[in-house]
């Protein structure tokens, strides 16, 4: 408010022609306004610290800047000028926890990041042991989604070429309209139906009366997770495919089966993997129903159809909540491994996508 | 657009080059016989039967030349991909079933109101519990951070699309979507080591300087609040909102952006009289999706919330609890009871989201509707 005492207007132009603008320079001696009156409010009445010097300079700032500017430039000019500085603020705000997140789980993360983590598995580590790693987890998370996603590929697809190619009619719209259904289930209530239905009800009649979690009890609940992403996007993929090369197929007498199989398919397959490794991604992340259906454990089981298993995610979340002091380490760098893990299959699958994108 | 093929197929004959297994779909007619033509000499070409819904057809046809089999590989190949498709509806008739099946014994040996009741004791030899605070809590955490985290989100979103330099919009544009795939126990480990600390300090300030407000009141602890459990989600949920409401801004038509500069207007104007409105629906779905990742959020609350099932409006006192935190942190030590109360809240938790996402699809798909007139 106070800065703006500059004329807007250089002599000799014609102010009929040229709007006036503000100084390029009154935006920053604005904020320096801004910091200096925050800063001596804020020490002056001893009611906060650095964090209320930031927070009131903003909005001092903000309110200058459309004052200074609404007087020169008038209103429409001071409200983009106060939008656009709201708007780059906006952005400053949400760099900041993200970049704090980033930042943690690499430093944190690094200290662990020895041999001896991914070559063995927490079983006989006691508390005052700094050791122990991860090794059963990186397993339990291969093997669960390994198998989640063998399961849910085949029937995903075949389920998005139901939709596409045969589909007419009433079913297809019931299936779609269940696929979206299927989208919104919370990962925890996934975890819970195969509670209900494997854990309680199946799995008794295998374990000699007991209900016995394992590996493959979570791969079930991924599959539930993973199976609409995978649709939707083999969906919309199969949707690209231009129609002419389902005709030139047929034209030439190709069977219908043989032309999905072989043409329709194959053109659609980057976009489909794409949408499989997306959903792989996210599975490997889930911790709720690992957590509820594979029961977790501290010792290497290889075998995912019997006893439980533990997982990446899980790992981190038990470590979270153990009391040793060398337990924090550990979930960092185990947080650390599972993003790596997340972010090597996002990156593939978006650069993929990106070199094969196809209609748009 | 599956029938476009299909009518070209139609035309083209089965020619005599056909073998019997591909013969059925290229001279499979839907509704228009094929003409007969010196040609055709394939059964399937000649008896025109109709398609492979109609079982009995093929054996119509020539009886010296093969026979169709009774599993050709058209038919397999259908009834698979049918199959899978019904394995879909089947999954969540089975979710249903079991989990109400598992719900019903809890919710009757429950003895005390499961609406009203603040409370989670399944455990106990009269099991009591209710779903009441939890449901508020759930509710209260997602609509404090949307609060939070969608003006935040549609400013990066309009900045990464509208005014940072190209590149760098698309650099930090990928960057955000990599953020969305984070798993949230990542978060829920960062908020919980990290983040209690400040929000300790600010909800400490807050209850000095605006005590008297009663959701800044209470004599504390402060930190493992409510406050510190949506500021966690919303920090989750604002990569989300960004990349999906960004790539919404970006398809905006460069048509209706230029007509507005060219009428003089300001950045700002454009963006409010061409960008939003056109994107208004796209925003509205993608913060009901993102309302929808926070109701069901587990893993990031159950680290950070302070677990006490009352209800209470106080958002910095140590306390909150939902119903997928609860689930996550009771299931441990539920007996059978336990497990089906928990499951009851499941549900609850289940049907919640259902109609925020049924809500949002709706909206997006009236978007699409509005994009494919304008077009």
């Amino acid at each position: 408010m106070t800065v703006t005492s500059t004329p807007p207007v250089a002599p000799g132009r014609n102010p009929q022609l040229r709007a006036r603008r503000l100084p390029v320079v009154a935006p920053v001696g604005i904020a320096v306004a801004a910091v200096a009156v925050a800063a001596v409010l804020v020490h002056g009445t001893g009611i906060g610290g650095a964090a209320l010097v930031v927070a009131l300079a903003v909005l001092l700032h903000l309110v200058g800047l459309y004052a200074a500017s609404s007087a020169v430039e008038g209103r429409r000019r001071a409200r983009d000028r106060t939008w656009s500085a709201l708007i780059h603020s906006a952005s400053v705000l949400a760099l900041l926890p993200l970049a704090s997140v980033v930042w943690t789980l690499v430093s944190n993360g690094l200290d662990r990041m020895d041999r001896n983590f991914f070559l063995t598995s927490m079983n006989n580590i006691g508390a005052r042991d700094p050791h122990g790693g991860a090794y059963h987890a990186i397993v339990g998370t291969l093997e669960q989604v390994g198998i989640a996603t063998l399961i849910t590929v085949p029937v995903g697809i075949a389920c998005a070429i139901y939709v596409v190619e045969y589909g007419r009619g009433g079913l297809t719209q019931l299936i779609r309209f269940f696929v979206d259904v299927m989208t919104g289930i919370p990962s925890i209530v996934a975890g819970l139906f195969v509670l209900a239905f494997w854990i309680l009800i199946v799995s008794p009649y295998l374990n000699d009366g007991r209900p016995g979690y394992s590996g493959f009890a979570a791969s079930l609940a991924l599959s539930v997770l993973m199976l609409p992403t995978i649709v939707r996007s083999t969906e919309e993929m199969l949707r690209l495919v231009p129609a002419s090369l389902r005709e030139g197929a047929y034209a030439l007498g190709v069977a219908r089966w043989k032309t999905i199989l072989r043409i329709v398919l194959p053109t659609a397959a980057p976009g489909i993997v794409t949408g499989v490794m997306l959903a792989v991604a996210r599975a490997a992340g889930e911790t709720a129903p690992v957590l509820l259906v594979a029961g977790g454990g501290a010792a290497i089981n290889l075998n995912p159809f019997e006893n439980n298993q533990s997982s990446l995610a899980l790992f981190v979340y038990q470590q979270a909540g153990d009391a040793s002091r060398y337990a924090p380490a550990r979930a960092w760098a185990a947080a650390l491994t599972l993003v790596a893990l997340v972010l090597v299959l996002t990156i593939t699958a978006k650069l993929l996508a990106r070199r094969n994108r196809f209609g748009r | 657009m599956g029938d476009i093929p299909h009518r070209s197929a139609d035309a083209g004959t089965g020619g005599p080059h056909v073998t019997p297994g591909h013969a059925r779909s290229a001279g499979a007619a839907l509704s228009v016989d094929p003409p007969v033509t010196p040609l055709d000499r394939t059964p399937d070409g000649a008896g025109g039967h109709t398609d492979d819904l109609d079982p009995g057809a093929g054996a119509l046809g020539g009886g010296a030349l093969p026979r169709r089999r009774a599993l050709d590989a058209e038919r397999v190949f259908q009834g698979f991909t049918m199959a899978a498709g019904m394995a879909v509806l089947g999954v969540i008739v089975a979710i249903a079933i079991f989990l109400v099946a598992r719900a019903v014994p809890a919710l009757n040996a429950n003895t005390a109101n499961f609406f009203t009741y603040q409370g989670w004791l399944p455990n106990e030899s009269e099991p009591r519990f209710g779903i009441g605070a939890l449901a508020f809590g759930t509710l209260l955490t997602s609509f404090l951070a949307l609060l939070m985290a969608v003006p935040v989100a549609l400013g990066v979103a309009l900045y990464l699309s509208h005014y940072a330099p190209r590149r760098v919009g698309t650099v930090l544009g990928f960057l955000v979507d990599l953020l969305a795939a984070v798993p949230s126990v990542v978060f829920g480990l960062w908020g919980r080591d990290y983040l209690y600390g400040p929000v300790r300090d600010l909800s400490v300030w807050l209850n000095t300087y605006l005590g008297w407000i009663p959701i800044f009141g209470g004599d504390g602890p402060f930190g493992r609040s409510i406050l510190l459990g949506s500021l966690v989600l919303a920090i989750m949920v604002l990569p989300i909102i960004t990349s999906l409401s960004r790539e919404v801004f970006l398809q905006t038509p460069t048509a209706n952006e230029e007509a507005a500069l060219a009428l003089g207007a300001t950045r700002w104007e454009m963006i409010r009289i061409a960008v939003l409105p056109y994107g208004r629906p796209g925003i509205i779905g993608a913060t009901m999706l993102g309302l929808g990742r926070a109701l069901g959020e587990t893993i990031a609350l159950a680290m950070t919330l302070g677990i006490v099932s009352t209800i209470s409006i106080n958002i910095i006192e140590n306390g909150g609890n939902t119903v997928a935190a609860n689930i996550a942190n009771a299931f441990g030590e539920a007996n059978d009871v336990g497990r089906g109360a928990l499951i009851a809240s499941g549900l609850v938790l289940f049907a919640i989201t259902l109609v925020v996402n049924m809500t949002a699809r709706a909206i997006i798909h009236r978007r699409r509707e509005f994009t494919e007139t304008a077009a």
